[in-house]
């Protein structure tokens, strides 16, 4: 075998590992699942939106009006009493409904006298999820469509009609329920922008700081067995719970400060952003968490930051050294980014119940998702969440307790393996001993 | 006094037996030597008196203490040299020996630092990054940091793995000297001059089993042998 050959045959055997495939298989399942749900994302906006609609106005540009909503959306409930609006949003709420559109007596009068035509809207949010908008944005376009429509009627009606009334001749009167309140004056769209500026910037915070802190867990441990210090360690006068105590605390003060520092960043970006919804006061809507609220999410970042690194101990068990290290992190990493993902484009609530299942099974989860439900109120979501999270913290504890105590640590896996002289790895181990 | 009793230890990886049922004692204050090929269980014998590893079967006391019920107490009184050891690279020579002689008791672990640096011998490089010493620099830290707090049990394997001829010897005179203070010192090394300089008794280990044991001179009679090497391939040949 040429020297070429040879180098080539012994780079392959080191990197055609399960650590270098393991990961990017993953990464391509994950693609593959995010390509679908975009997939499912652009089948529900090409679906016709649910709705209901209250006529009052017979007249020919109420008419039009409910023409096209009928031809393009799902009218689930009709009416031309405005005394039915409540069995309507009932329905609606029941049918999975995206709103009530409510077309006033004197729509069609109003306009003909260069006034806006009122149309009511009443919003059926059911998450604040990006992805939870979908449908209120299909029916946003065609509120849009009806303008265009209109004002087209209008300018074949009267030629000489006011310019800046035929461009926008209709005025929406919105108002949404979500949660069992009512948000009057605001679209879904507004409420998912403001929560999203309130509850954004933790599920992000949270991730760096379960990443980072995880890292250094993780590579703490690759150091020690790396360095040839862990054995020392493990002779010292010291229990193996303050080891691995001792460690998790320090990783976390580690990780807090990096995510204050993250944090001003974020604050910063987030505060650009908040234009859109300028003008409109959280606290007036009962958008606002209150100190009760903050700590109820101090508890929950807290016992998830243990939680996580617990779990970042534990495989830190596993890691031979820094570049098993690096690999390790890497399933820390994904369950720290998908309930970040999910938290951000769609709401608990909505989500099929697999998938709340394997969210509220994901620790990291319960403090992303704690601000949005401490704002509604939610409490017992929270404290449950705080509840698991413990659990899940006390065992990987106990585990990576029982671990420092049992051979694994040192000599790894102790599976049986057949006598060959022929194997590196035992030789390595007869070598040991 | 009896130090270490070790009776009818065995311990397997699986399935391979890497200690098949060996017994010894080790008298207070003396230098107890383990020897053996590469592979006989010499590390793993030590590793186990240092609480490290599990055993399957048989009891080890040391100082009258069970290795199985009291492993924290045994931790107080024992220093463990691990012959591939390292220490922190991003601390000094000295924050190290600090590092350690806090476990200990805080009132005496200033004399242990000290004691520590003397032993080490690193004179101004004790305040230098770890990550900056020699392979013999490092090994001379963890000698000065395994018997710095004076343990009434040294596990020393081999202790003078990667020092050249004169820190050996150095190191050598020290772990005497340790013993003659009271320390009993148990010790593993390939260097069969070094086991005939240091040890008092000593025991062949070979794929597992206490194949001899006893006074090196003895051994040397016994055998008809100018060295316990040549003592060693003569048992192992048998």
């Amino acid at each position: 075998m040429s020297g070429l050959g040879n180098i080539i045959k012994k780079e392959f055997k080191e990197l055609f590992t399960p650590a270098t495939f393991v990961p990017i298989i993953l990464v391509a399942l994950i693609f593959g699942t995010m390509g679908n749900s975009i997939q499912g994302i652009q089948e529900q906006a090409k679906e016709k939106p649910i709705i209901g609609l209250i006529n009052e106005d017979d007249d020919t540009l109420a008419t039009i009006t409910s023409s096209i909503l009928y031809n393009n959306s799902k009218v689930i409930f009709n009416s031309t009493s405005i005394d039915d609006k409540q069995i309507a949003i009932d329905e609606l709420k029941q049918k999975d409904g995206v709103a009530l559109i409510v077309i006033p007596k004197n729509f069609t009068k109003q306009m003909r006298n260069e006034s806006p035509g009122e149309i009511e809207i009443y919003w059926i949010m059911k998450g604040a999820g990006v992805m939870d908008t979908i449908s209120s944005g299909v029916l946003q376009y065609l509120i849009n469509y009806i303008n265009t429509n209109l004002s087209k009627e209008l300018i074949q009606d009267n030629s000489s009609v006011n310019s800046s009334f035929v461009l926008n001749p209709t005025k929406n009167i919105e108002t949404t329920y979500f949660k069992d309140r009512e948000f009057k004056g605001l679209t879904p769209d507004i409420i998912v922008g403001m929560l999203s500026s309130q509850s954004m910037l933790i599920p992000i915070v949270i991730m760096m700081i379960i990443i980072m802190a995880g890292g250094i867990v993780i590579t703490s441990m690759a150091l020690e067995k790396e360095n040839k210090t862990l054995e020392t360690l493990l002779t010292l006068p010291v229990k193996r719970t303050s080891i691995v105590t001792g460690k998790i605390i320090a990783a976390a003060g580690i990780g807090l400060i990096l995510a204050i520092i993250y944090m001003i960043g974020m604050s910063f970006y987030f505060q650009g952003l908040q234009f859109s919804e300028g003008g409109i006061s959280l606290a007036e809507y009962g958008l606002v968490l209150d100190s009760q609220d903050f700590l109820f999410i101090g508890i929950s970042l807290f016992v998830t930051l243990i939680a996580g690194l617990s779990l970042c101990m534990l495989l830190g068990t596993f890691a031979k050294n820094y570049k098993s290290a690096q690999t390790l992190t890497f399933p820390v990493t994904m369950l720290a980014l998908i309930p970040m993902f999910l938290t951000i484009f769609a709401d608990f609530d909505t989500l099929p119940l697999a998938l709340k299942g394997i969210v509220f099974a994901i620790p990291f989860s319960h403090p992303m998702m704690a601000s949005r439900a401490l704002i509604f109120e939610n409490y017992m979501f929270v404290i449950s969440g705080i509840i698991y999270v413990s659990i899940f913290a006390s065992i990987m504890i106990i585990i990576v307790v029982w671990v420092f105590k049992t051979d694994r640590l040192l000599t790894g896996s102790t599976k049986k393996r057949k006598i060959n002289l022929r194997q590196p790895l035992l030789l390595n181990l007869i070598r040991r001993r | 006094m009896i130090t270490i009793e070790v009776k009818n230890l065995v311990k397997n990886y699986g399935k391979i037996e890497a200690v098949k049922g060996i017994s010894f004692n080790v008298n207070e204050g003396e230098i107890f030597g383990l020897i053996g090929p590469n592979g006989a269980g010499k590390t793993t014998v030590l590793r186990i008196i240092s609480t490290l590893l599990k055993i399957n079967s048989g009891s080890i006391k040391i100082m009258d203490y069970d290795i199985e019920k009291d492993a924290d107490k045994i931790r107080k009184i024992i220093s463990y040299l691990p012959e591939d050891a390292g220490a922190y690279k991003n601390l000094t020579g000295r924050s190290y020996l600090q590092f350690i002689a806090n476990f200990f008791d805080p009132k005496k672990n200033q004399q242990m630092v000290e004691k520590g640096i003397e032993i080490a011998d690193l004179d101004e490089r004790i305040d230098d990054r770890v990550d900056t010493y020699s392979k013999g620099m490092m090994r001379r830290l963890l000698v000065g940091r395994a018997l710095m707090i004076n343990p009434k049990l040294a596990i020393l394997d081999e202790p003078t793995s990667g020092l050249d001829v004169i820190n050996a010897q150095e190191i050598r005179k020290l772990v005497k000297n340790t013993a003659q203070a009271g320390t009993t010192i148990l010790l593993s090394s390939h260097n069969m001059l070094e086991v005939e300089y240091l040890c008092e008794r000593i025991a062949l280990i070979s794929e597992g089993k206490i194949v001899e044991g006893g006074k090196p001179k003895d051994l040397m009679n016994k055998y008809n042998a100018n060295n316990i090497e040549e003592v060693f391939t003569k048992v192992v040949k048998q």
